[in-house]
């Protein structure tokens, strides 16, 4: 036990000793922040008229978007989860990129207990992402839309909710991120397929999914689906066409943890323990 | 005082895929003397190191400290020093950071990562990043690694390899006083003459195989003698050991002749009325005899 405190704490040390978490939480606050003040403009300004309907609708009629908060809130972690995936995955990645683990396993030769403290390290960092992430969805799309005059519903306890799934979905995230990274140990490879797959694969898997019925509760199960359903809201619900139900907030959650647990157990098995070279 | 513990090699084998990187392997190395490891790269030196280390796993045989297998031992970095290459740095890290880091896996005092670093030189460096470090400042740092737990072993993979001068009669000084305070040091090189001065004994492999095990003074053998010998005519000369039955090569201060004679060579010399300007006898240094071991001058 008192191993695994340690490693755990080495862990954070090697996160916060390098620049790349700062850099990551930085960029994270300004793409939200601009994301959800622009969209709480837009969407607010929208509702209450400020801005007229036909400016973007051809088709007229009025244009309601349900409740905005929550819409407006949520995109700490449908377009933020991003970061703690990539911070998960350089995590790992670089353990084998600049061969750390050399002195890493010499230090703590139970390689299980390594990457389990890692594990949990990540989650840990991963929902101070969504801290920060939050910060700026609420914050400032939170302050816009009070400036539209509209509610922003933050005496209610369904916000403080989404507030705490999201920083459950953030550091599962980073938990995938890592499992990702020992799933495939090189650094670049592993970037390129978080990019490609959170940016471009899955929201076409699920735009493609949810016009039928049975692919569309299949893909109710891909990660990104997941964690919006953990999470309670997301425009990616919203922009679809009407399918199959999604998950529970739960289910969502042992969907995104089955995901971080998979990889991680099969990247242990294909690089953590083997041999270092 | 940390005791330095006896490393033992046990028919350590390792196969990568098909092709057998160590066989059969099987040495002791002792306290309070400076063992080198030798061989030319490729020789298997670092593959032996990183089983002996948990870091590799062998195909079969084992490797041990006082008889605990690396990743059993309850204190390892306190219990073993490693330095293997010099490349295992974040370079966005400090130097002081990158110590800390383990100091807290390891549960040793946070004091240790100032006095390590103080003690390879480096203490005025502890705040720069690592990626700014010339190779010598890294193998340093490799180094301060390894004392962290002030560890009564130390394996050292190359460690003179990209230093200085200064540097390498530094680490010479302080492999000596290592062994001097009864901890015990097995160093590896690929070059016999780097560390000649420093070792007390030897293990030397070649292709994957111990070839010779002993003190160092059992390399100082007179296997292949030679005699040098020179001439302002040496076209005589060279008919002259012809004609009698000598075989010899050209060398870039004269002839070497084979045979450990100079006597012989003097008088038909004599007798064929060829001026001498050089001669005597070559000696097989360490050198040769190490090279002669691992199989003349290949890879190195």
């Amino acid at each position: 036990m008192i191993l695994f405190v340690r490693s755990v704490a080495a862990e954070f040390a090697k996160i916060f000793t390098t620049r790349l978490w700062w850099i990551l939480a930085i960029v994270l606050f300004c793409y939200i922040g601009l994301l959800a003040g622009g969209l709480a403009a837009l969407f607010a300004g929208l509702q209450t008229g400020v801005i007229s309907p036909d400016a973007v609708n051809t088709g007229g009629g009025a244009i309601t978007f349900g409740t905005l908060p929550p819409l407006i809130y949520s995109f700490a972690s449908s377009v933020g989860y991003v970061f703690p995936v990539l911070l998960g995955a350089l995590a790992s990645t670089g353990e084998f990129r600049h061969q750390t683990l050399t002195p890493t396993f010499l230090a703590t030769p139970r390689r299980g207990v390594v990457l389990g403290a890692k594990t949990v390290t990540l989650i840990l960092i991963g929902a101070g992402f969504g801290l920060v992430a939050l910060a700026a969805s609420v914050g400032i799309g939170g302050g816009v839309l009070s400036a539209f005059g509209v509610d922003a519903l933050l005496q209610g306890s369904e916000t403080w909710l989404l507030v705490a799934r999201t920083l459950l979905a953030m550091g599962l995230w980073a938990a995938i991120g890592v499992g990702l990274g020992v799933l495939v140990p090189n650094q670049v490879a592993s970037i390129v397929i978080v990019l490609a797959f959170t940016q471009f694969v899955e929201p076409l898997l699920r735009l493609a999914a949810s016009f039928l019925e049975v692919t569309a509760t299949i893909g109710n199960f891909l990660p990104g689906a997941a964690s919006d359903a953990l999470v309670g809201a997301s425009i990616f619900t919203v922009a679809s066409p009407a399918g199959a139900a999604p998950l529970d907030w739960w289910q969502g959650g042992l969907v995104l943890l089955g995901y971080a647990l998979v990889a991680t157990v099969i990247g242990y098995a294909v690089s953590w323990k083997k041999d270092v070279t | 005082m940390p005791a330095g513990a006896v490393i033992e090699f046990h028919n350590i084998s390792k196969r990568f895929g098909g092709v057998a990187a160590v066989t059969d392997l099987s040495f002791t190395v002792e306290p309070g003397r400076v063992t080198g490891f030798l061989g030319p790269n490729g020789a298997g030196k670092t593959t032996s190191l990183r089983i002996l280390l948990g870091l590799v796993a062998a195909s079969s045989g084992t490797a041990t400290f006082g008889g605990v297998r690396y990743r059993d031992l309850p204190h390892p970095l306190a219990t073993v020093g490693a330095a293997l290459e010099a490349a295992s740095f974040h370079p966005g890290r400090s130097a002081r950071d990158h110590l800390a880091v383990y100091t807290i896996a390891a549960g040793l005092s946070r004091t240790r990562v100032l006095e390590v670093l103080t003690q390879v030189g480096l203490a005025a460096h502890a705040a720069q990043r690592v990626g700014g470090y010339s190779l010598g400042m890294r193998q340093r740092l490799g180094l301060a690694y390894a004392l962290l737990g002030d560890p009564g072993v130390l394996v050292l993979d190359e460690p003179i390899n990209g230093l200085d001068p200064e540097g390498i009669r530094w680490i010479r000084g302080f492999l000596r006083d290592m062994a001097a305070e009864g901890r015990t040091v097995l160093v590896s090189s690929h070059l016999l003459s780097e560390v000649q001065q420093s070792v007390d004994d030897v293990v030397i492999i070649a292709r994957g195989q111990l070839v010779h095990l002993g003190p160092l003074s059992s390399l100082d053998t007179d296997a292949a003698p030679q005699t040098i010998v020179d001439s302002p005519d040496r076209d005589a000369l060279a008919a002259a050991l012809t004609a009698a039955g000598i075989t010899f090569s050209i060398g870039r201060t004269g002839l070497l002749a084979a045979t450990p004679d100079p006597g012989l060579l003097g008088h038909l010399a004599f007798t064929a009325g060829v001026e001498l300007s050089v001669l005597h006898r070559q000696k097989a240094g360490l050198e040769d005899s190490f090279l002669a071991l691992v199989g003349g001058s290949q890879s190195l």
